[in-house]
């Protein structure tokens, strides 16, 4: 309770602290008008500010300090805060190159863009190069067991605690190297992810177009399947198929990654459908679809030459939001257990394997890194992709205040 | 009203028939898995008579349909069926089924109350936080306080939940150890002692929903301020802050009821991931737990009520959206 009281007390102090700031302030310089018109708010809001800026500091300089054999509780803060700075600066540079260099058009781009849109594009870009060049870049294969190497090496490669240089993330319970199974993840994980996407907008998006295109019993029948598909929560749904489809696996003799794919993208073209379904029926009421019809042409021409070109923006927003609900859902099946399958290297089952590792923090703070770097190459991505289509979005829809 | 409560009826009618085909779909799933349940209870040794007596017992031997229709009855008087792990399988060859202990109704139960509990400490702390966090976004938008609150929310919506249940048991409960870690949660426990375990997971689902609840907020009201109206009370010289509380939320409260429903309909059935990495013991873990040991008829009672929730809490957010609009109410 007494932290509480403390946690209230301070706000109380910084409430104080920004009455008198604006009253001083006022009193220094009578007829500037920033301070004259300053709400009470915006002077909180500075103090606010300050504070946070001066407790960051504070606690970087505590997580840096101490003696790096003996256990520190402000590691992680220390971790993360050089992490944001650097790609803080990482996304700036990346603005200020694409910005000199390229076409006119990619350089309006950029100097248009926030910084978190280019935070995402360059993370975009960072992750395919992993995902594609895996084989080249990991230094490892994804289930090889090193030889002559120990268990659990600590990631920091600092021998004084059970580190290692050669392995600068540390290796896992079996010994393989964490460093090469994080890059194959890109490639496994976000590569199924991407698939599944497509697959799911190729069996959604033709669905729906064809729906808004025939209507009639065609849409009716459609669209109350859908709807009776989007009524089951889509992990539960994804939880039971799994299961199901976990025990066929072995004896069909295919891979359940397979039916992962194929489950996960059925599920979500539902999703899928409802958009294009969409869109497509604003299209089609168009006149020019009318004299495309009356020109006699096929299904597969009004489908394909004359909506999806005009349902393109959209759909390209939501291919980027389903990206990461797939990804998230493959992630969170592989967390509980029935997702991507060992001996692929993925993230969700990596966390699952290390998390328990995360109790030791208070002990050994490096030691609890490994499983958060799994969970947090989730959530880079994620949040990288949300950052692009949310600028996206803000652009096409020209929302200014 | 009449034509209002038609359409609430129409609607709560659509909503059965939805529930209804669910049933089936579910039904039908669960009854892909091949093999059957006395099979892999008594192993691969087990005589013929004794996995005969166990699937007359539990009416495995009945045609498809017959059995459909027998749970489905079952359900609606709120007999759910015997739970196969539950159930004391010695004791039970060749005597009456279900007799004993362990109906579905019973197992799940309490643990449908214990994810009631959860969801409702979440909603308790998330929607007064995101209405809040949502009309100061809106007040004071496009200021660094609006972007830090957009980055922040839009990265703890983006994370998958494991992520940010981690982050949270490594901050509170491992570095700084304020909550307990461990969810462990039985009856005879005291108030108290029950939400000190509850708030970590409530926590971390907070900070999922209060994102996306405030961020709806905050659209609902920015998309409001280019109204004359509004810019008649600015011009009345009325404070910004009255502006939005007074002029702009009550027309905004359509969508932000709505996102909040259906934000709740979340909680109810995404609480898998979070329930598992507490070890809380709720419906969402049940469920986990049934899918590995195929316990059939949990699990289909499970995906049932989950789908019940879900239809319920969308079907609740329809009906304010439509009571709110006048609009909706006349289709064209």
């Amino acid at each position: 309770m007494s932290g509480f009281v403390t946690v209230v007390l301070f706000f109380v102090g910084m409430a104080v602290f920004a009455w008198a700031f604006r009253s001083v302030a006022r009193a220094l310089k009578p007829d500037e008008p920033v301070f004259r018109d300053m709400p009470y708010a915006t002077a909180f809001g500075y103090i606010f500010g300050l504070v946070a800026i001066m407790g960051a500091i504070w606690l970087y300089a505590l997580s840096r300090d101490a003696d790096p054999l003996v256990a520190n509780k402000y590691f992680f803060a220390g971790k993360a805060m050089e992490a944001f700075v650097l790609f803080t600066i990482a996304a700036w540079l990346f603005r200020v190159v694409g910005r000199s260099i390229g076409t006119n058009g990619s350089r309006k781009l950029f100097r248009q863009m926030p910084l978190t849109a280019s935070f995402g594009i360059l993370m975009i870009i960072l992750y395919s190069i992993a995902a594609i060049f895996a084989g080249v870049i990991a230094p490892y294969g994804q289930d090889e067991i090193i030889q002559g190497v120990a268990a659990n090496i600590v990631p920091g490669g600092n021998p004084a605690i059970g580190g290692n240089p050669e392995f600068p993330l540390g290796t896992d319970q079996l010994g393989r190297d964490l460093l090469s199974r994080l890059i194959y993840g890109a490639q496994n994980t976000v590569g199924i992810a991407f698939v599944t996407t497509l697959l799911a907008f190729f069996l959604g998006g033709s669905l729906g177009f064809l729906a808004a295109v025939l209507g009639g019993w065609f849409d009716q029948i459609m669209s109350r399947a859908v709807d009776v598909l989007m009524a089951i929560p889509s992990l539960i749904f994804a939880l039971l198929l799994m299961t199901i489809a976990a025990v066929w696996a072995p004896r069909l003799g295919i891979p359940l990654t397979l039916f992962m794919v194929v489950i996960i993208a059925v599920i979500d073209s539902t999703r899928v459908y409802r958009l294009a379904r969409a869109v497509g029926y604003n299209i089609v009421v168009m006149d020019y679809i009318e004299a495309a019809k009356l020109r006699g042409e096929g299904m597969g021409y009004l489908i394909f030459k004359e909506i999806l070109p005009n349902a393109t923006a959209p759909l390209l927003a939501e291919f980027g939001l389903r990206f990461c609900f797939v990804f998230l859902t493959i992630a969170s099946l592989s967390f509980l257990g029935v997702g991507i399958q060992p001996p692929l290297a993925d993230w969700g089952t990596m966390v699952r394997d290390l998390a328990q590792f995360i109790n030791f923090a208070a002990f050994a703070p490096q030691v609890a890194a490994a499983p958060l770097l799994a969970a947090g190459a989730i959530a880079l991505l994620t949040v990288a992709v949300n950052f692009v289509v949310d600028w996206m979005l803000h652009r096409s829809s020209g929302l200014k205040s | 009203m009449g034509s209002v409560s038609k359409i609430i009826l129409q609607r709560l009618g659509l909503g059965l028939v939805t529930l209804f085909v669910v049933s089936i779909v579910i039904f039908t799933a669960v009854n892909l898995l091949p093999g059957d349940f006395a099979q892999s209870i008594l192993g691969q040794g087990a005589t013929k008579d004794a996995v005969e007596a166990i699937r007359k017992d539990l009416g495995l031997d009945q045609p498809f349909f017959a059995r459909y229709l027998d749970w489905l009855s079952g359900a609606v008087r709120g007999d759910l069926g015997t739970s196969f792990a539950a159930a004391n399988f010695s004791s039970f060859v060749g005597s009456d089924a279900g007799s004993g202990l362990g109906t579905v109704a019973q197992t799940i139960a309490p643990r449908f109350e214990n994810t009631m509990f959860l969801a409702g400490v979440t909603a308790m702390i998330a929607v007064p936080l995101a209405v809040f966090l949502g009309v100061l976004a809106a007040l004071y938008r496009e200021t660094i306080f609006d972007r830090a609150a957009n980055i922040f929310t839009l990265s703890s919506i983006s994370s998958p939940e494991f992520f940010l249940a981690y982050v949270l048991i490594l901050v509170l409960a491992v570095l700084n150890p304020i909550l307990p870690s461990l969810s462990n949660i039985f009856d005879g426990m005291s108030f108290s002692e029950r939400l000190e375990r509850t708030l970590l997971p409530a926590l971390t689902l907070t900070l999922i929903v209060t994102a996306h609840m405030m961020r709806m907020t905050r659209a609902a009201i920015i998309n409001l301020l280019a109204s004359p109206y509004i810019e008649m009370a600015r011009l009345k010289g009325i404070s910004p802050m009255r502006v939005i509380v007074k002029h702009a939320l009550p027309n905004a409260l359509a969508p932000i009821i709505n996102v909040i429903a259906l934000n709740l309909a979340y909680l109810i059935t995404g609480v898998v991931v979070v329930e598992t990495v507490f070890v809380y013991p709720g419906i969402g873990q049940l469920f986990v737990d049934s899918v590995k040991l195929r316990d059939i008829p949990v699990v289909q009672a499970c995906c049932l009520i989950f789908a019940g929730a879900y239809i319920l809490l969308n079907l609740a957010a329809d009906i304010m959206s439509i009571l709110s609009n006048p609009r909706l109410r006349h289709p064209k």
